[in-house]
Formats: structure tokens, C-alpha cells, sequence
């Protein structure tokens, strides 16, 4: 366990991650400059989806048909979990519990991606179909956590005399998920990549294939950077959400691992699986619960999610899981 | 050469409302807007988005009663949860017509 550990430190990703955090802590000027950094983003999911559906192309239903529905089902538990915690251990207002859900609920495409380079990495690469199961467990989990927020929200402004007016920004936001970055180009970019096949993967990969591994590194130096900017808010979300942030992947992931192998996945797969749902988002789910849960602090679901989940999936948190999913495969 | 007097509002918020912003913008009966992205800091710093301290400045010219109803649109919705400041200016243009909108809505 040690061993993996270590190993995991010592890589790319981890290192470059840790560099941006260093960046940071001495007060460098330095940061990629923010089209750069949203273009990087889009290589890796666009790419991401064009592998993951050459990939799908070969997959079998049988094969995919489990695997999927145990993450659907772990993006309907994971918004709950996470929710519950919020409310009744931290005794946190609905508001900022349920943005926290939708946060715990959804999966961060980067941890996924680290992931699955790790798996390649220690020799037990997760199955091909996987960034499938990425684009099912993007949205259930902040539609549901805002879901729970807009009821409990409607419940308080009806009582507060107010008109209940969350309902109609909670239709706007779905459409804004559904249609957002991370949908339109992993879903767009797995249906061109199972159109275009295996021949078609072979004219783009010098771009796609190539240069990934690099801009993977690139951006991790700036997610550092960005995790970072985020550590001086630590001493505001207090204890229970630093506890929070470690301890709700460590069971999200362990639930992951656990369905995972129970719905035939590989032990890389599993692994991948557990850090998918062990993962926060950070893309996706602030402007969502921004706007239709205002009175939520982003504060708190933000640091949780970007200072503290993210930093522990990628420097700790995979390696785990993936000594999980060797013992239950065993 | 001949000038009129119109309001400048000026809204600097969160980019996550520019989109909602600028649409009741329209609604509320300016007929343009101009949106600048920069850096900043509020009084509270609840960014919800990765990279913290971009701010959007959302710029419109018209006639002081659209402007009265934008401001109090503005404070209504939006002063309470979220990061977001309004102010008017008087400014001179040529060319009134071109800031008045005929209201969508039938006049009361």
C-alpha cells in the first residue's frame, strides 16, 4: 500500500499538481492565462470522448449494460449521502447541504482522467467503455441535490411569505447542465467517436492521442494553482468540512469500488469507478447551484470540493481505491 | 452639436448572472448593453467558479424611467444573495432615439 503510494507521488500528475499548490504558497505571479486554461480543458474532454467512443464501438451491450446501471445508481446515492451528512451530522441549513450534494453528487472529469492514467500506469487499465459511464454520473447527482435544495427552499420562502420562486431557475439550470461544456463535447465527442471507429480515430490520434499525457500535465499545474488560491479559505469552512472533504470520497469511493465489482468490472475499473464517485465537481455544479440555490455559501462547497477532495483523490485517494478494488477482486 | 441627456447603468456581478442579467435588460426596455469581463474583489467573494475574481461589468444607456425600473429590478432580485453592485450616471448622447425602445409590453 505504501509502495503505491509513493509510486503515485512520483508520477507527472501528482508532481505538477503539487508544483501549482507550491506556486501558491510562495506568492509566484504565475498562472496560465484563462483561455489557455479552458482551451487545455477542452482538449481533454473532447479527447476523452473520442477515445471513450472509438472504445464503445468494440464494447458488447452485455459487457456495458451493469456497469451502467450501477453508476446510474451511484449517482442517485452518492447527491443523498453527501446530502444527509451535510444536514443532520454537520447541521449545515438545507441550502448549503444541498449544494454541497450536488457538488459530492456529480463527478470531476480531471480525477476520473487521473484515474484512468494511474490504472495504465500500475498495469491494470480500466475497461475502454468507461468514459461512458462519466457522462451518466455528470448530472444525476445535481439534479436531485437541487432538486432536495429547491424543495426545501420553496418550503421556507412559502413560509416566510415570499412566493416560491426556485422552480422555475431550478428548469433553467437543467437545461444549462445538460447543455453545458462537459456534456456537449464528452457526449458529442463519444457519438463521433463511435461513428468515426477505429479508422477515423487513426487521423486524429497524432493530435488526440499524442499530446494528451502533456496537456494533462499542464493542466494539473494549473489546477494547483487554482486548488491553491483556494487553501486561504480553509481556515473559514472550519473543521467538520475538512473532515468532510476526506472522509465522504473515502465512503463514496469504497460504495464505488464495491458496486463496480459487483457489476464485473476489472480491478482498474473499479478503481475508476470508486474515484468517479469518490470525486467532487467543480465545473459543472457551482454555476448550477448558484444560481438556483443563492443562499448557499460557494465558499464552502468550493473549498470542499477543489481544495480539499481534489487534492486528496489525486495525491492519495486513487491509489486507495485501487487497493480496494484489488482486495475485493481477490 | 445637439445632445440628450440619458442614464448610464452600470452593473457589476458575478459572470454566472450575465446571461439572466442581460436578458431582463432587454425585457425591462434598454434597447443595447455592452459587457466587459475584468478582475476584482467584492466586500464578500462568493465566486462560484474556478478561477476566482473574474467579474463582469454590464453597461447600458437609457431613459431615466428604464433606468429607476433596471436598478430597482437589480436590487430586488439580486443585492441579497448575490455579488452584485448598480449604479446611474448621467451621460450626453447624439442620437437619442436610438436608446429608447417602443415598450414591449402595452403601456398602463
Amino acid at each position: 500500500m505504501f509502495d503505491i503510494l509513493k509510486a503515485n507521488l512520483l508520477s507527472p500528475i501528482p508532481l505538477a499538481f503539487a508544483l501549482g499548490i507550491f506556486a501558491r504558497l510562495v506568492k509566484s505571479e504565475f498562472s496560465l492565462p484563462k483561455d489557455i486554461y479552458s482551451a487545455l480543458s477542452i482538449y481533454l474532454l473532447f479527447a476523452l470522448g473520442l477515445k471513450g467512443g472509438v472504445e464503445l464501438s468494440h464494447a458488447t451491450f452485455e459487457a456495458i449494460v451493469a456497469p451502467a446501471g450501477v453508476t446510474l445508481l451511484l449517482g442517485c446515492i452518492t447527491p443523498i449521502t453527501a446530502f444527509a451528512v451535510m444536514r443532520y451530522v454537520g447541521r449545515f441549513n438545507a441550502s448549503d447541504s444541498a449544494g454541497m450534494a450536488a457538488h459530492y453528487g456529480s463527478v470531476s472529469a480531471v480525477t476520473f482522467i487521473a484515474a484512468q492514467q494511474f490504472m495504465q500506469r500500475v498495469g491494470a487499465p480500466a475497461e475502454g467503455f468507461m468514459p461512458t459511464l462519466l457522462t451518466l454520473l455528470e448530472s444525476p447527482g445535481i439534479h436531485i441535490a437541487l432538486f432536495i435544495g429547491a424543495v426545501q427552499r420553496n418550503k421556507a420562502l412559502a413560509a416566510a411569505g415570499g412566493e416560491a420562486a426556485a422552480h422555475d431557475s431550478l428548469k433553467a439550470v437543467l437545461h444549462e447542465v445538460l447543455t453545458g461544456r462537459t456534456m456537449i463535447l464528452l457526449v458529442g465527442g463519444l457519438v463521433v467517436g463511435c461513428s468515426m471507429g477505429e479508422s477515423g480515430w487513426k487521423s486524429v490520434s497524432p493530435f488526440f492521442d499524442s499530446g494528451f499525457k502533456g496537456a494533462l500535465t499542464l493542466f494539473l499545474l494549473e489546477m494547483g494553482v487554482v486548488a491553491g488560491d483556494r487553501l486561504g479559505d480553509l481556515k473559514k469552512v472550519g473543521p467538520f468540512l475538512f473532515g468532510f472533504g476526506v472522509l465522504m470520497p473515502l465512503v463514496h469511493g469504497t460504495l464505488g469500488v464495491t458496486l463496480g465489482t459487483w457489476a464485473g468490472l476489472s480491478a482498474g475499473g473499479a478503481a475508476v469507478l470508486g474515484a468517479m464517485a469518490a470525486s467532487a465537481s467543480y465545473i459543472a455544479a457551482p454555476p448550477a447551484v448558484r444560481l438556483t440555490l443563492p443562499d448557499a455559501n460557494p465558499t464552502y462547497s468550493l473549498t470542499a470540493a477543489l481544495a480539499i477532495t481534489f487534492p486528496f483523490n489525486i495525491l492519495a485517494g486513487i491509489p486507495i481505491y485501487y487497493n480496494l478494488a484489488q482486495r475485493f477482486a481477490a | 452639436m445637439l445632445t440628450y441627456p440619458f442614464k448610464l447603468v452600470t452593473i457589476i456581478a458575478e459572470p454566472v448572472l450575465e446571461p439572466r442579467i442581460t436578458q431582463e435588460l432587454r425585457k425591462l426596455g434598454a434597447s443595447g448593453f455592452t459587457v466587459v469581463e475584468g478582475r476584482g474583489q467584492g466586500s464578500r467573494a462568493l465566486h462560484a467558479a474556478e478561477i476566482p475574481g473574474i467579474n463582469v461589468r454590464i453597461e447600458t444607456i437609457v431613459p431615466p424611467d428604464v433606468a429607476d425600473r433596471i436598478v430597482e429590478h437589480v436590487a430586488k432580485s439580486y443585492f441579497a444573495d448575490y455579488e452584485v453592485i448598480a449604479y446611474l450616471s448621467d451621460v450626453q448622447v447624439v442620437r437619442g432615439e436610438k436608446y429608447t425602445t417602443t415598450p414591449k409590453r402595452p403601456a398602463p
